[in-house]
């Protein structure tokens, strides 16, 4: 006699262990340290950090290690153990403009004060797979001192501003908002937009900047200025009610400054697009700011066309933990929903059949 | 039990805020109450919405069901349970009858459903007018104004072509007289067992954000036109394992010469009916 | 004729920026009454008529229409469920472009019920059978309800569009160069339509056009609008015979006459 498929408990219990033989690999291989992953992989921890909102190295790589290197579930994990910690409250706003630079970039003024750091980038490596990194212990060329980082480096949005060429950047909401916390409602708020866009897929957020630069919904930027390096992190806590500082993080700001020809109650000046991330994930803050822009199309009177502008379209579908489990949930067995569907087209054909004389 | 973690993995605070959305959503019954939701250990689509829902209206003295499916041994549902076994200790059941609190995707259990349970579903999509409008802030204010027209020309649609309404899963049902609702993905057979059901029924939608809920002894809608009325699915034949010819049928292919046979997407109550001819 | 006005404007102005919409128009229409905006693009034509039907908010002046309960009554002031209603049972809106006006994914039968079905209507037959009178009446053959308005020819849509808007037999038709970008053959044949279905049911309609043989053939009073500004008002026959304004006498005679 016919059994319905049983073993669901087993099964579930046998996959875990698979999992877990193939996240090892060949055992004379030797495992992997955090701190291989944190010091070789910085990049990855650093993706992971940034779209997983919490700073922590050693979590950030933990989640890598226990997903195999997948930066989507390593993400997830984060996230996932992100929801159980408690909060103590919000720092002060971090101090960019006093950053310990390590890089510095202006694709709009040749010279500026401070000068322009090229610091550690890919932006001029000639893409040749180096073999020579294939065998361990390859000697490292030496680091030349420069001198830098010792003139201070005002932001360059703040030398435009000072000549009212640039749009203030608005007052901050007092208490900005949480969208890991209260469900977003539309239009959303900047405060809200920048969040979402910070813990936004980089490939999503990428794309979206690219299709601004081709012709949906232009947005005219130059990159400002993007900086790199370390602030430190201020929190008052309540029973003091003075600042302290708790710790020193690397962020990579990014500041596009865009063309606007201005409207009835504003005269033309530059706009401002804004990107922050964790770490060092450049390609992310410049496409972060190019959205962000974009997404202030409404605000600045301009017509909203294209995808980058929607704000709803935006959104909703940047997450990639939403996208990733939506997207696969389609695993999960339909077999009622189709059972239904089944009948349908069978009853339909049924019925063409018989109107067919 | 595994320690670490709060009862039922959320925090109180968290749950509190869950309750509030809940009471709101019960008041206005088909209301779609934005929540914050959580980001859970479990992907968003797998019943995050649903689990969080859990979370916060069970207690240690709650016996939880959890089918997918109509079933308590489908991997999701084993896995849920597990969660649920695993931070909050509760015990558990694959009994309708016995349960306070039965999470489900996609089904209602074929047992009537009785006073004081709560029956928890699972929600991927919560909007129902989501395919005739993308936009979230004009389905607000379609729902804020009844708006609901739109909905009929579907069904006209499928009238005129296909002589009879299409949609046979997922399918829309007025609350109260008041708000349109998607009842979740279950077929479109299980919509009667929504209508003046005795139990609470609360609806979790944790990617998109939402909780709605029907309270006890609420009317439930299908909706239809006069002269074609809502009707459900109906089959030719029996249950291959029970003989029963009420429930809902999931159709099995026994092999690849066309061959298949029908047994109830019910397990409990399929067991129940066997056990029963048994004694 | 009843005593009020249906619809009333007063000093109705729009600004866009600077630039100047329409400015200070009043107005009354009277029920049965057909009135014609004419004048070249850019005069303010369209303008006028978004500001009319609620479609855009005007900067200044009053739009008042008689409706069933409380009488003439500031649209703009109405709750947006009420507006909604009204949009939906007592007006109608004929955009120049019937894919504007149309939902162009259902077919032809669903597109006249929707306005049917929006109020309440819950029989699937009587739905059809009034969709296909409709059909009927603007004289598409009702054999071609379950098509879909993509297989439809330009002069179909715009009688299907039509049809959409008269099913619930509103009182108010807004027309927006509802002959434009048709073809002159079946410009004449849906003139005609309009003609007779608007006598036969009574409507009144305020219709935007740039062709002053569209104006005379629909309208019993016509409003020459020129950079935002009515230059001039009156009857149809005695506008285009003998006008007054040095602009409406070049538009005349800009055209040929019948």
């Amino acid at each position: 006699m016919y059994v319905a498929v049983k073993g669901g408990e087993k099964a579930i219990d046998n996959a875990h262990a698979l999992l877990a033989e193939e996240r090892r690999g060949a055992e004379e291989v030797p495992e992997l340290s955090l701190a291989q992953i944190t010091q070789q992989l910085a990049l990855a921890v650093e993706r992971v950090m940034t779209e997983g909102s919490v700073h922590d190295r050693e979590l950030a790589a933990l989640a890598l290690k226990q997903a195999q290197g997948d930066a989507v579930e390593a993400i997830f994990l984060l996230r996932a153990y992100r929801t159980t910690l408690p909060r103590f409250g919000a720092s002060q706003p971090i101090d960019t403009g006093a950053m310990t630079i390590r890089r510095r970039i202006s694709s709009a003024f040749k010279d500026l004060p401070g000068g322009q750091v090229l610091g550690p980038t890919y932006d001029y490596t000639h893409r040749l797979l180096d073999f020579a990194l294939a065998a361990e212990g390859a000697a490292r060329p030496e680091v030349k001192a420069a001198e830098t980082g010792l003139e201070p480096s005002p932001r360059v949005t703040d030398v435009l501003r000072h000549q009212g060429l640039i749009e203030e950047s608005g007052p901050g909401a007092d208490i900005p908002g949480d969208l890991t916390r209260q469900p977003l409602n539309f239009p959303a708020g900047r405060d809200l937009r920048l969040q979402n866009l910070a813990r936004a897929d980089e490939g999503f957020v990428l794309a979206l900047a690219y299709s601004s630069q081709r012709g949906y919904g232009n947005t005219h930027p130059f990159a400002g200025e993007i900086r790199m390096g370390e602030v430190a992190v201020e929190l008052v806590p309540e029973e003091l009610g003075f600042a302290i500082d708790i710790g020193t993080i690397t962020v990579t700001e990014c500041q596009m400054i865009n063309q606007f020809k201005g409207s009835k109650t504003v005269p033309p000046q530059f706009t401002r697009g804004y990107g922050l991330t964790f770490g060092q994930c450049e390609r992310k803050a410049m496409a972060m700011a190019l959205v962000d822009r974009s997404l202030r199309a409404e605000e600045l009177g301009e017509t909203v066309t294209a995808p980058a502008q929607d704000q709803e379209f935006v959104l909703y579908h940047s997450d990639n933990v939403e996208a990733s489990g939506f997207v696969q949930h389609l695993k999960l067995p339909h077999y009622v929903d189709f059972q239904s569907e089944l009948e349908m087209i069978r009853r339909l054909r049924r019925e063409n059949a018989e109107a067919v004389p | 039990m595994s320690t670490g973690y709060n009862f039922a993995y959320l925090d109180e605070q968290t749950k509190r805020m869950l309750r509030r959305a809940l009471l709101k959503a019960v008041a206005i019954p088909g209301y779609q109450v934005p929540f914050g939701s959580r980001e859970m250990p479990l992907p968003y689509g797998w019943g995050t919405g649903g689990i969080q829902v859990t979370a916060a209206v069970i207690g240690a003295d709650d016996i939880l069901k959890v089918i997918d499916q109509g079933a308590d041994d489908t991997t999701n549902a084993v896995s849920i349970r597990r969660f649920f076994a695993r931070t909050a200790g509760v015990a558990t059941t694959e009994k309708t009858r016995e349960a306070t609190v039965i999470q489900t995707r996609h089904r209602i259990p074929e047992t009537p459903l009785s006073e004081g349970q709560i029956m928890v579903y699972q929600v991927p999509i919560p909007e129902p007018l989501r395919w005739l409008e993308p936009r979230e802030t004009e389905t607000r204010k379609m729902h804020a104004l009844a708006d609901y027209g739109a909905m009929h020309v579907k069904l006209y649609e499928d009238i005129a072509r296909y002589g009879h309404i299409a949609t046979t899963y997922d399918y829309p049902v007025l609350v109260n007289d008041r708000y349109l609702m998607r009842p979740s993905p279950i077929p479109k057979f299980d919509n009667p067992k929504m209508d003046n059901s005795p139990a609470l029924q609360l609806f979790g939608a944790g990617r998109e954000k939402r909780i709605y809920a029907v309270p006890p002894y609420t009317s439930v809608k299908s909706l239809d036109f006069e002269d074609h009325p809502f009707e459900i699915q109906r089959w030719d034949q029996a249950c291959a394992l029970c003989g029963a010819t009420e429930s809902f049928l999931d159709e099995v292919v026994t092999d690849d010469a066309g061959g298949r046979m029908y047994v109830c997407s019910d397990s409990d109550y399929c067991g129940e009916r066997r056990d029963e001819v048994e004694q | 004729m009843s005593q009020a006005p249906l619809l009333r404007v007063s000093n109705l102005t729009h600004m866009y920026g600077n630039r100047v919409g329409c400015r200070d128009v009043s107005f009354e229409l009277w029920p049965g009454e057909v009135i014609g905006i004419v004048g070249e693009s850019g005069s303010g034509k369209s303008t006028l008529l978004s500001c009319l039907s609620t479609r855009q908010q005007p900067s200044a002046g009053l739009v008042e229409y008689d409706t069933a309960d409380q009488g003439l009554t500031d649209v703009y002031a109405l709750s947006e469920p009420r507006r909604r209603m009204l949009m939906r049972t007592d007006w109608g809106i004929v955009h120049q472009n019937p894919r504007d006006g149309l939902r162009m994914g259902v077919s032809a039968g669903a597109n006249v019920g929707e306005r049917l079905m929006a109020v309440g209507a819950r029989h699937y037959g009587r739905i059809r059978e009034q969709a296909g009178q409709w059909l009927d009446k603007v004289e598409i053959d009702p054999t071609r309800m379950d098509d879909q308005p993509a297989t439809f020819s330009g002069g179909m849509l715009q009688r299907l569009q039509i049809a959409r808007n008269l099913v619930t037999h509103p009182r108010l038709v807004f027309m927006d160069e509802p002959t434009g970008g048709l073809d002159v053959s079946v410009q004449a044949r849906l003139l005609d339509l309009l003609r007779r279905l608007v006598t036969d049911l009574g409507l009144s309609a305020i219709v935007v056009t740039h062709d002053l043989a569209v104006a005379r053939l629909l309208a019993h009073r016509l409003m020459v609008m020129r950079q935002g500004e009515v230059v001039e008002h009156g009857l149809t026959d005695q506008v285009l015979d003998d006008p007054h304004h040095p602009y409406t006498q070049l538009l005349v005679s800009s055209v040929l006459q019948p």
